[in-house]
């Protein structure tokens, strides 16, 4: 299965596109995301431990368990205002 | 009033939304864009968000809000895409029976929006570079100095 990950901004412009689409097994958390993420866009090294992950609109710690069918998202520091 | 916008903040909709003959004390903070970051000149300013989250966000500070002050309205409005200097970008109004619950609902308002919703904005510098903010990365010149030595 895949996961679709969206991504903001500079996180967005690093990784070459939003959504990015990664190989996916159930039952993984998100510290497994971060590394998947890298994986799939090396470039995301540059800004990914400075980023959470936020799944279906909450912000995640890296032992929250991704739930299948999950909306998920890597935000980078905010800068709203 | 919760609301992210692409149309410029109309600031009297904002207040109109938080008045009420129960309050006696109206805050409105609005956060305008600024052409000058110590010696860097900006020329414009465009701000991007994760919608849906950005929704529940703010409508979960509001809700905070108004556990923590005796308030009678409350309304946060952003504004998304360019934004022209000199101009709202951002508007929070509270209102309450006194005054010193809306000064402290409204500067808590508007602090924890910067920290915690998702929302960013991109700088384009007067040499035509541009960069996204993101405070506290290891990204150069964009790095704030309020948070160099954190």
């Amino acid at each position: 299965m895949t996961l679709s990950v969206q991504l903001f901004a500079l996180a967005r412009d690093l990784a070459g596109g939003s959504p990015l689409v990664i190989p996916w097994t159930a039952g993984r958390t998100v510290a497994d995301l971060r590394q998947a993420l890298v994986i799939a866009a090396p470039n995301l090294t540059l800004i990914l431990p400075a980023c959470v992950l936020a799944v279906n609109s909450t912000y995640a710690t890296d032992a929250t368990v991704i739930p299948e069918g999950a909306e998920v998202a890597c935000i980078p520091p905010v800068s709203g205002g | 009033m919760i609301r992210l916008t692409h149309e410029p903040i109309d600031t009297q909709a904002v207040l109109a939304a938080v008045r009420t003959p129960r309050a006696g004390a109206v805050v409105l903070f609005l956060g305008t864009t600024r052409e000058w970051t110590g010696p860097r000149q900006t020329m414009s300013l465009d701000y991007e968000c994760y919608p849906t989250m950005a929704h529940k966000t703010l409508e979960e500070l509001a809700t905070q809000a108004g556990q923590r002050w005796e308030l009678t309205g409350c309304a946060i409005v952003h504004r998304l895409g360019p934004v022209p200097l000199g101009e709202a970008s951002v508007a929070v109004a509270v209102s309450s029976p006194h005054r010193a619950a809306a000064f402290g609902a409204g500067q808590w308002l508007i602090d924890t929006l910067k920290e915690t919703v998702p929302i960013w904005k991109r700088e384009t510098w007067q040499d035509g570079t541009t960069e996204w903010v993101h405070p506290g990365l290891e990204s150069g010149e964009s790095k704030p100095k309020s948070s160099q030595n954190g």
